[in-house]
């Protein structure tokens, strides 16, 4: 009698507590939901072909927001450029060839660091080295650097992860068969882990592309009437964008902060969007 | 030591001991003859694979302790750190346990050790394709389908693959370490087949992966125990009239 | 296997090409450490000079107002601590909860749905929910609560709850799924139930990397910037009780965000700005190695039990 009751209490408790769980989880991502759907929804209408290629107009209460778009698609490639083959390395070296020494553990405590470092100390390291100290400016340069740094951990991590991935196995028979280290690297392990890589390059541009406070004394300008010329140059972002027009400007209607929002979210979400593609398809096809 | 010219390899006083102590060997000495098969057998943990993989220095520097000795092949002390180990493994192939297919077709599987070497002529490469593959009885069965994935393979197919990418850099020495262990019977007499074979040109050194094996096809014989050379003689000697006690009853079966 | 690869070292077999891809290689790999040590250096070159310029008793003062010099940083530290613990308490306890879900309860089918999910807000732009914590949340909160603005340190620690909510779902549960499945197994063959075995048996196994989770969410949250800046409603001023959760506050990093754009270099409030920029490096700097401290401790014990 006494024994029924505890079993019926504990499966109450069990299905209190599932209840209590499953609720907890829903009400963290239904938001994230809602306010994708929101934004689509109240964005929507100001998408147009002057919206996505005009410049701003009337203290950018109107027209559209290239140069924002322009500039973030800048700034992604240049953070690419400096970060990709830097962190790729450092991902191949933490995988292929760091013995397991202090050294090591230092440089991954190093990455744990700068991937824990908050972004706007990113902005005021940049703007101490590259604006002031080497003397680039507020520059399309200068944000490029200072966000490179900034997605440098996880390139690293997400690729070191993919290169871990490759059976050892290869790695010895190539060594066997009397190739280099570098030769098994190249032919090898590289292309083995290549998606992983890709898929932790895009996920690193991702978050370079959607911030704004490493950006804000580095190299991002409120208005510029035309794009960049060089690298030297500031230049409009999509974030930067939408902070300045959600605070910064009097009287902003509505529809152009949604749809600039709506573009920015694009952007980055599509972004994500193909890293996952490009991650489920190479699992599918992976053959070890 | 007198050097005798029908010696390959000639072992001499060699120790090694790993870092987290498993698995060693304890001085060792053993002459391997040139065109034949040394089956080198015994228990596991005896140091079968740890000799094999110190043949062509495969072995991870930061896992031994300490190597002691020489090993001698051709009269060169591979164990020299002057010894350029890339051109002692291209002298030395490999066939491991599990068969390993790079991820790649067929064709680049057995070009593979070439295209590293730097050898980039296309007459070359197929011509090594066709002869490897035929000496690893595999050619008829993948003639027509050359750039088709190799781990497309059946199991069998997949180790002669192996078999005839070491055989493409026209090696010297092929070390095989238990290479039939995964296959069906059919499987294992082709490559022991292509073994006998290959004996004619090369040196073979092969740890079986049973004592039956090792007793069809071992011209030489050498017994590990323990991370020590028990006994070592001609193979239908050792198989049939072991002289030291401890091999008789590995080989009749009596432990192991 | 082992890793043959090492036996290549003797620089006689490296061609040069080889010899030069390897150091390239190893540069690339001291990199971060190289980064880490550079962002220090600038913070204290540009930061220390804070401490010859203003009193250490006005610096940590209550008044922050720098156009009439007053450079008290106790009103900003205490924005950054009101703020982020109401963020920890709502992404420690739904954090947890969602981690637990997805490793424990949910259907494959669910979890499938739920992990890209988080993931996607891992990814939206803080500058959005900033925005979007503007036009929506904070009117909403000043009607729901009755209050002058809604732009208070409530809607900041929502909005950082939710940006924080992703790090500790991740890591909470990869924790969570390291525990090995005969842990769970035993339990339901002494009889336990699932939740009891969640509880007794599964989430302790985990504890320390769900600390570590909460640890880096935590870090998260106090190093976020544009969101803080937009919905806190910027007011420096001392923040201790409860209640300042419902008054406007200002953090640490939207006080660095909002004003070097417009002090001079080499000025006092230059300096100093990159004085509270030092102090969040060293706060990130000690909740990241500790909490790292903590996964490597757990998995050597975790080796020793299993070994």
């Amino acid at each position: 009698m006494l024994k029924k009751f505890f079993s019926m209490n504990r499966n109450f408790t069990q299905r209190l507590g599932f209840g209590l769980l499953t609720l907890m989880a829903a009400m963290t991502v239904l938001p994230i939901v809602a306010v994708v759907i929101y934004i689509i929804s109240q964005g929507g209408s100001a998408i147009s072909l002057e919206f996505l290629t005009g410049f701003p107009r009337d203290g950018m209460r109107q027209g559209g927001i290239m140069p924002a778009i322009v500039g973030t698609f800048y700034l992604t490639v240049g953070t690419a450029f400096f970060s990709v083959p830097l962190g790729v390395a450092a991902a191949i070296y933490l995988s292929e060839y760091a013995p397991d020494n202090w050294l090591t553990r230092i440089i991954r405590i190093a990455i744990i660091n700068l991937s824990g470092i908050p972004s706007v100390v990113y902005g005021l390291f940049g703007l101490g080295l590259f604006v002031l100290f080497l003397k680039f400016g507020t520059s399309i340069l200068s944000a490029s650097l200072t966000l490179s740094i900034m997605t440098l951990p996880v390139i690293i991590s997400t690729a070191e992860e993919a290169l871990r991935a490759v059976p050892q196995s290869f790695r010895t028979v190539s060594i066997s068969l009397g190739a280099t280290r570098w030769q098994t690297i190249r032919r090898i392990v590289v292309p083995e882990a290549l998606p992983g890589i890709i898929t932790g390059v895009i996920l690193g541009l991702e978050r370079a592309a959607g911030e704004t406070a490493p950006i804000l004394f580095t190299g991002a300008s409120f208005f510029l009437p035309r794009l960049p010329n060089s690298v030297f140059d500031a230049t409009m972002a999509l974030p930067y964008h939408l902070f300045v027009i959600s605070t910064q400007v009097p009287e902003m209607p509505f529809q152009i902060q949604y749809g600039t929002a709506l573009v920015l979210i694009a952007f980055v979400l599509g972004m994500n969007l193909i890293a996952t593609v490009i991650r489920s398809r190479a699992r599918a096809r992976r053959q070890w | 030591m007198e050097t005798n010219l029908n010696d390959k390899i000639v072992i001499e006083n060699f120790s090694l001991q790993y870092v987290d102590g498993t698995e060693s060997l304890r001085n060792i000495n053993l002459r391997i003859p040139r065109n034949a098969i040394t089956v080198i057998f015994g228990p596991a943990g005896g140091g079968k694979s740890t000799l094999l993989r110190c043949l062509n220095r495969l072995n991870d520097p930061a896992d031994v302790k300490t190597m002691n000795g020489r090993i001698l092949i051709e009269n060169e002390n591979i164990l020299d750190p002057k010894t350029d180990i890339i051109r002692l493994r291209r002298k030395v192939g490999m066939v491991f346990a599990r068969p390993v297919v790079l991820p790649m077709s067929i064709r680049s599987n057995i070009t593979y050790g070439l295209e590293v070497m730097g050898e980039k002529r296309r007459s070359k490469l197929n011509e090594a394709v066709e002869r490897s593959l035929k000496q690893a009885a595999l050619w008829e069965e993948v003639r027509a389908r050359l750039d088709e994935p190799g781990v497309a393979l059946s199991g069998g197919q997949q180790q002669r693959l192996c078999l005839a990418r070491s055989l493409a850099l026209e090696p010297e020495i092929i070390l095989l370490d238990e290479p039939t262990s995964g296959l069906d019977p059919i499987s294992t007499g082709k490559v022991e087949a292509s073994l006998q074979e290959l004996k004619k040109t090369y040196t073979i050194i092969l740890v079986p992966h049973s004592v039956q094996q090792a007793a069809r096809t071992a011209d030489f014989a050498a017994f590990f125990l323990q991370g020590e050379l028990v006994e070592f003689s001609e193979g239908k000697t050792l198989f049939t009239a072991p002289s030291d006690k401890r091999t008789e009853d590995y080989v009749t079966g009596r432990f192991g | 296997m082992s890793n043959p690869g090492n036996s290549t070292g003797t620089k006689s077999d490296l061609s040069w090409q080889e010899y030069i891809i390897t150091r390239a290689i190893r540069a690339a790999g001291y990199s971060a450490v190289v980064f880490v040590a550079l962002i220090f250096y600038f913070l204290l070159r540009e930061g220390l000079p804070t401490l010859g310029e203003v009193s250490f008793s006005d610096l940590f003062a209550l008044r922050w107002y720098p156009i009439e010099n007053y450079f008290g940083i106790l009103p900003l530290i205490s924005g950054t601590v009101i703020v982020t613990l109401g963020a920890a308490l709502i992404a420690v306890p739904f954090g947890i909860g969602t981690a637990i879900f997805i490793s424990e309860i949910a259907p494959r089918w669910a979890r499938e749905i739920l992990k890209p999910l988080v993931e996607l807000l891992g990814g939206l732009p803080s500058v959005v929910l900033g925005f979007l914590g503007i036009l929506v949340l904070a009117p909403n909160l000043r009607i729901l609560l009755n209050l002058p603005t809604g732009l208070t340190a409530l809607a900041g620690s929502i909005l950082l709850g939710a940006i924080a909510l992703p790090t500790v779902v991740s890591v909470a549960e990869d924790a969570l799924d390291t525990v090995p499945r005969s842990y769970r197994e035993g339990a339901w063959a002494l009889g336990a139930t699932r939740w009891q075995t969640i509880w007794r048996v599964t989430l302790p196994a985990a504890r320390s990397g769900v600390l570590t989770a909460v640890m880096l969410g935590i870090g998260r949250a106090i190093g976020e910037t544009m969101t803080v800046m937009m919905v806190t409603g910027n007011a420096p001023v001392l923040a201790v009780t409860p209640g300042a959760l419902f008054s406007p506050v200002r953090t640490m990093t939207a006080t660095i965000a909002a004003e070097m754009g417009e002090v001079a270099n080499g000025s006092v409030h230059y300096h100093t700005l990159f004085f509270i920029g030092m102090l969040l490096f060293i706060f990130s700097l000690v909740i990241n190695v500790t909490a790292s401290a903590v996964v490597f401790r757990s998995k050597k014990r975790a080796e020793k039990v299993l070994s």
